[in-house]
């Protein structure tokens, strides 16, 4: 398909919520009244500098920011190419890029006068954020997760309950994300009355994915800000994970418009890309779930299929709608890393630098191994360590003891 | 343009009854069982039939219609074969709505324009997509109504007087007022608020307003159709089909006659009932 080049790619969505012909409002008559109501508020916050001044306040004193940019020495001479640089959004309150989303959207349901919150997760970092938020301003939290995930993310299902929330495993469909999320708008058009749902990702009905994006692209600011300071200009590409794409679109969208920046999205390919994985630009193609249009993964029939990856964060079956735009418009280049090469990055990081990343950006850091060799030593690369892997030990544990047996 | 629908709620208001209507989902429990068990409705009291297109994601069903979504696929069921379902239904009966009910993204992907086209030649009277809203009316809502098909939509109690107007506007066939904030098979609203939520659904619209979500029982039929157009029964006729299937979720010799029967007893409570004053 051919999409004609935007004058901004920063400019999106249209009032309808549409990025090209990705976005939009796909739910239920229930639910319609409350995401006009939510689009309202958040117009009406966003700029308020009383809010704004808040947020600052807490996401200082509270989150830890600005987060570093750290220039990752070791893994530069290791890889003899481009000079890395991490985000490091992992030394966040709660360990992830998550909290940035979470707490402005904790922040706009105080200001609506909601009691009630309710989350999906897959790893389990946005529910660990959200619980963390609400045991900070005292509100009732609860968090659907698919049984398959809080059996593989224990120590977040464990933080969770400690933070005051009730955890909800979900037994429905593939017990992944997708269906937390699906119990998540249940719940939601049940208990409209009192109720915000946390959205924890760059997707579902607008205005979410506009208003996730926002809160995020306070990682990208940063950075630009940082890598003036220390390098006294731009850098020459990004790379970050995704799954429905949160943490990327926080790096990517204050860049969309300087042309000489590179980005690279990297999706789960999991057991690889004719198997079964996670990758919705390289397998799927544009089709309706959870209130917007998006690249999915699907049959012929239009039945969602079942996604996987190695991790819990990026194991669904579609992506961000404005990813699937900036996809089409060619702005980013999406790639994808498998369960074997975002394991092995996870080590190499660990043994390089002291960081064990999360398994989400140990995809990101699987094609920096990639694409960093390729590129001379003046190139300046920037990779989203979006979140830490303390959940993940036990998991990466089983299986490299189990391989090494 | 008039449908079977018009024509079913104009008959049904001569005669001063509330309509019947019936929910199973399309393929339930495998692909022939359930063109018997369709077959046997309208013998049974059904005055509208509502067939659900199976989806993996019913984000607003309950978990016995989420259920019987997962039985017709594992059974190989697809639009094609619902649209052939529909087809093979019309072959004896040419007056009967039928209404498809389910999700936008089946309907995307097998491609709008061609969707329309093949509804309509199969006998499809009607749709309710859950998931299209009026803000995206554009997608199907509107190709629907040009291509001879009703659009029905669903106003439910977070659909207040301001916002009615842009519910209403493309409606045609009838309003489905759902009667709970919840998803389907949930608790039944009463019907005191059911009452008051059609009287103000009516100021708004001449189409018949038929209601939904909750309703299981004869008696709970006879109240909620004493305030209505019409009653919808869903999880509980799919609950009668679950629970006449064997071990493995195969059909049974019980399997049609246990819809048939308690559809023949729901719709003897709705038939008891006075249709709402006008």
């Amino acid at each position: 398909m051919t999409v004609a080049k935007p004058n901004s790619y920063r400019s999106g969505p249209d009032e309808r919520g549409h990025f090209g012909i990705f976005g939009g409002r796909f739910v239920a008559e229930t639910l319609m009244p409350l995401i006009l109501d939510l689009e309202r508020a958040y117009t009406a916050t966003k700029d308020d500098p009383a809010f704004q001044a808040e947020m600052n306040g807490y996401l200082k004193n509270y989150v830890g920011r600005p987060s570093p940019l750290y220039f990752a020495e070791r893994l530069t001479e290791h890889l003899g190419g481009a000079k890395i640089y991490l985000k490091r959004e992992e030394l966040n309150h709660t360990g992830s890029h998550k909290v940035n989303n979470v707490l402005g959207q904790i922040m706009l349901a105080r200001r609506m006068g909601k009691k009630r919150i309710i989350a999906e997760t897959g790893a389990g970092q946005h529910g660990v954020a959200t619980a963390t938020l609400c045991a900070r301003f005292g509100l009732e939290c609860v968090v659907y997760m698919g049984a398959v995930d809080v059996e593989r993310q224990q120590p977040n299902v464990i933080r969770m309950e400690m933070l005051g929330a009730k955890v909800m495993p979900v037994q429905s469909g593939t017990r992944t994300l997708k269906d937390a999320m699906n119990e998540a708008l249940r719940d939601w058009v049940t208990n409209v009355h009192n109720t915000f749902y946390c959205i924890g990702t760059v997707a579902g009905p607008h205005p979410y994915p506009t208003l996730v994006r926002d809160f995020q692209s306070i990682i990208g600011n940063e950075t630009r800000a940082q890598m003036q300071e220390v390098e006294g200009r731009l850098p020459d590409s990004l790379v970050a994970c995704i799954g429905g794409g949160s943490n990327a679109m926080g790096l990517f969208h204050p860049f969309l418009d300087d042309p000489t920046v590179e980005i690279f999205g990297v999706e789960a390919a999991g057991h690889g890309l004719t198997q079964l994985h996670a990758a919705s630009i390289a397998g799927g193609r544009p089709g309706v779930l959870h209130g917007n249009r998006t690249y999915l993964l699907m049959d012929a029939d239009g039945q969602i299929q079942d996604a996987h990856s190695i991790s819990a964060g990026l194991d669904y079956p579609g992506i961000g709608p404005e990813h699937s735009w900036l996809h089409e418009v060619g702005r980013v280049n999406y790639l994808s890393a498998t369960d074997d090469e975002a394991l092995a990055a996870f080590q190499l990081l660990s043994k390089l630098e002291g960081i064990i990343p999360a398994l989400e950006p140990a995809h990101a850091i699987a094609k920096v191994m990639e694409l960093a060799p390729k590129r001379p030593r003046d190139h300046l690369m920037v990779v989203n360590l979006s979140g830490r892997g303390d959940k993940d030990v036990p998991q990466v544990g089983d299986i490299l003891r189990g391989k090494s047996k | 343009m008039t449908t079977r629908i018009d024509t079913r709620f104009a008959e049904l208001a001569k005669q001063g009854r509330s309509a019947f209507v019936t929910f199973l989902m399309a393929g339930d429990p495998d692909p022939a069982t359930s063109l018997e068990i369709i077959k046997a409705l309208p013998k049974s009291g059904a005055d509208v039939i509502e067939i659900g297109m199976p989806f993996t994601d019913p984000m607003a069903d309950g978990p016995s219609i989420q259920a019987a979504g997962l039985r017709a696929l594992k059974a190989g069921m697809t639009l094609k074969k619902t649209l052939e379902l529909v087809r093979g239904f019309r072959k004896d009966d040419n007056a009967t709505p039928i209404v498809l009910m389910g999700y936008y993204n089946p309907i995307y992907i097998y491609g709008v324009d061609k969707f329309l086209v093949d509804a309509k030649s199969a006998g499809v009277d009607g749709l309710i997509i859950v998931d299209l809203p009026p803000e995206e009316d554009d997608e199907l809502c509107l190709p629907a109504m040009k291509a001879g098909l009703n659009f029905i939509r669903l106003a439910t109690p977070t659909t207040d007087d301001k916002r009615l107007p842009a519910v209403l506007a493309n409606t045609s066939g009838f309003v489905y007022y759902v009667s709970i904030t919840g998803i389907t098979g949930a608790a039944a609203a009463d019907s005191a608020a059911v009452s008051e939520a059609v009287a103000r659904i009516k100021r708004h619209t001449k189409l018949p307003v038929c209601v939904g979500f909750g309703i299981r029982t004869p008696e709970t039929a006879h109240a909620i159709a004493s305030h209505a157009n019409g009653a919808v029964v869903g999880t509980a006729l799919v609950d009668a089909l679950r629970n006449s299937l064997d071990a493995e979720g195969r059909a049974t010799g019980k399997t049609v006659n246990a819809v048939a029967e308690l559809t023949a007893a729901l719709a003897q409570g709705v038939k008891g009932a006075q249709q709402a004053a006008e």
